[in-house]
């Protein structure tokens, strides 16, 4: 096995996903699998060969600049329409800062 | 309204023989009548169809040009963003968004008269290759009411092989819209990368997402294809090099075009499939294309590439679903970590899970060199075999898919054989080059087989030839 189910769940922590028990130990077996073909990439030597970020650019750095014009955003009521909690123009959230 | 194409739409509003208004309100009917068939649609859109059927008459009317699309029903990929219009990504998280904004691709489509008749079905935030990760259900092939339309953008190539569309948009990452195509016996294309803007496109895997067309024939989607393309200042990743008129590379004629079979795509093709390519490379051979055996060596090293790549840029694109901006959160989340872990649990499905677990793990301390940036390499090694290979070729034939349309079930259990499946389509997602499917016949029990054309970097008007050609010879 290449990963164990403590590791699986500390990655589901990393992901803010908050697994049930049988999807961690589904998860382990599934990630162990697509990890082990993964593996084969090893059987390559990649030394000197750089890495792709970015598949293709036609038109150099600067070219996606935009002239620094004023444009009218979305209205604040737009902005919050989909927020699963709003109130006052703002997003609302569970307390941020115990006291 | 299923043997329409783009110019019996044209030739008859010129010549009166029905209107905008007409044609869209008889697609609408027809759609809301064969839907529960397929489940392709996930919304009709009726308000906005007839408004846009309206204006095109309006222009007619009037005088003025009706545009390129001028009264086309069109479906659109539920992962493309249309104000006013839900846009769930087919997925719990997006039940209820309603986007404030349109797609570029969705603006210019319109613009140029299209009528969009409702939003496409696919898989979950498109991962998927069979369509059955939607959240709400999945997509049956028209063609075979028992098996999948492929996936991710699954809805997208039923409804066009339906004919309650006449085109569609789909999305493609590593062969969502090739492999559904060739599922569903239409065409299908993935553009140049940055050659369609994704301004409106859901966020999956940036360094790998497209937006491309769905047709019932290679003119439709050449139409399309240049109708959306082109630069976008809304996207800096769209691409500056201008576009040519698609339809001008429509000849019939392939003389002296050099076409190249890579062996890896063929070894262990012992079947129908295979069968059926090799028919087609005849076809072509026989209308004077030289046929010439390539190499692409690192073929084999693509699958474990991409979903390195594509689960990585996945973790962190769909880090956004957090139960604050995009409508869900868990009703038993008391404090913000809970907010954040449980809204996500409950508004993800299986495969989305997967996928950002694998992400987030090929992306975490100590990983990253091994996994993420060793792809990155092996990603060069793949881009650089079809450079090499198109100073041989003009064009490049394979499969689309190793197998036709499976039945519904099927292979649902196991996610890497589901992946490996993707091993013809992947590598010119990763290369960033144009590719398209076309249908080349059906196997013994009458399941399309699609065959895959590939040509270099904004060079599709090589490949809509090509393919333009075959389908006239297949005819």
């Amino acid at each position: 096995m290449k990963l164990s189910e403590q590791d699986v769940q500390r990655v589901a922590e990393l992901a803010n996903l908050a697994l049930t028990p049988e999807e961690i130990a589904r998860m382990t077996r599934d990630l162990d699998g697509i990890l082990s073909h993964i593996d084969k990439l090893n059987e390559l030597d990649t030394t000197n060969v750089e890495p792709m970020a970015q598949v293709l650019f036609d038109a150099g750095e600067t070219a996606t600049l935009r002239p620094d014009v004023e444009r009218t955003p979305l209205s604040n009521a737009e902005a919050v329409a989909n927020a699963a909690v709003s109130g006052g123009g703002y997003y609302k959230v569970p307390r941020v800062i115990e006291r | 309204m299923s043997a329409h194409s783009i110019s019996s739409i044209r030739e008859g509003l010129a010549a009166k023989t029905f209107s905008a208004e007409e044609i869209a309100r008889e697609a609408l009917a027809f759609a809301e009548a064969e839907n529960p068939k397929t489940n392709a649609y996930l919304a009709l859109s009726p308000e906005r169809a007839l408004a846009a059927a309206r204006a095109v008459d309006a222009k007619l009317a009037k005088g003025e040009d009706p545009g390129a699309l001028a009264g086309v029903p069109v479906a659109v990929k539920d992962v493309i963003v249309t104000r006013g219009l839900k846009t769930t990504c087919a997925s719990k998280m997006l039940e209820n968004y309603v986007p404030p904004y349109d797609a570029t691709a969705v603006i210019r489509l319109e613009q140029a008269g299209g009528v969009i008749v409702g939003k496409a079905n696919c898989d979950e935030f498109a991962m998927g290759s069979s369509n059955e990760n939607s959240a709400f259900g999945p997509v049956r092939n028209p063609m075979a009411l028992d098996r999948v339309p492929g996936g991710s953008s699954g809805g997208s190539a039923a409804v066009v092989a339906q004919g309650t569309a006449v085109v569609s948009l789909g999305s493609d990452t590593g062969g969502s819209i090739r492999q559904p195509a060739s599922f569903c016996g239409i065409s299908g294309v993935t553009p140049t990368y940055g050659r369609v803007s994704r301004y409106g496109l859901t966020a999956f895997a940036s360094s790998l997402d497209h937006i491309g067309p769905f047709a019932r024939s290679v003119r439709d989607a050449a139409t399309l294809l240049g109708v959306i393309a082109g630069r976008d200042e809304m996207d800096a990743t769209s691409a500056f090099s201008p576009v040519p008129d698609y339809t001008a590379a429509l000849t019939g004629d392939v003389r002296g075009l050099k076409i190249g079979l890579p062996r890896e795509y063929f070894e262990g093709l012992a079947s129908e499939t295979g069968d059926r390519i090799h028919a087609a490379v005849e076809t072509l051979r026989k209308l004077g294309c030289e046929v010439v055996d390539i190499q692409l060596p690192h073929t084999q090293y693509a699958i474990a590439c991409y979903y390195i790549i594509a689960t990585a840029e996945a973790s962190a694109n769909l880090a956004r679903y957090d139960g604050v901006r995009y409508t869900l959160r868990s009703a038993s989340a008391q404090t913000l970590s809970d907010m954040y872990r449980l809204s996500r649990e409950e508004g993800f499905g299986a495969e989305v899970k997967r996928r950002i677990m694998l992400g987030t793990y090929v992306l975490s301390a100590g990983y990253y060199d091994a996994y993420y940036l060793k792809a990155q390499r092996v990603r060069t090694l793949i881009a650089q075999d079809f450079a090499q290979a198109f100073e041989k070729v003009d064009a490049i034939v394979a499969p689309v898919s190793p197998f036709p349309a499976f039945k519904l079930g099927e292979k649902v259990d196991d996610p890497v054989s589901m992946y490996l499946s993707d091993i013809y389509t992947i590598t010119g997602s990763l290369a960033g080059i144009p590719c398209m499917s076309v249908p080349c016949g059906n196997t013994s029990e009458g399941l399309p087989v699609g065959l895959q054309i590939l040509t270099k970097h904004f060079d599709e008007s090589t490949m809509f030839r090509v393919a333009d050609a075959y389908e006239r010879a297949s005819k």
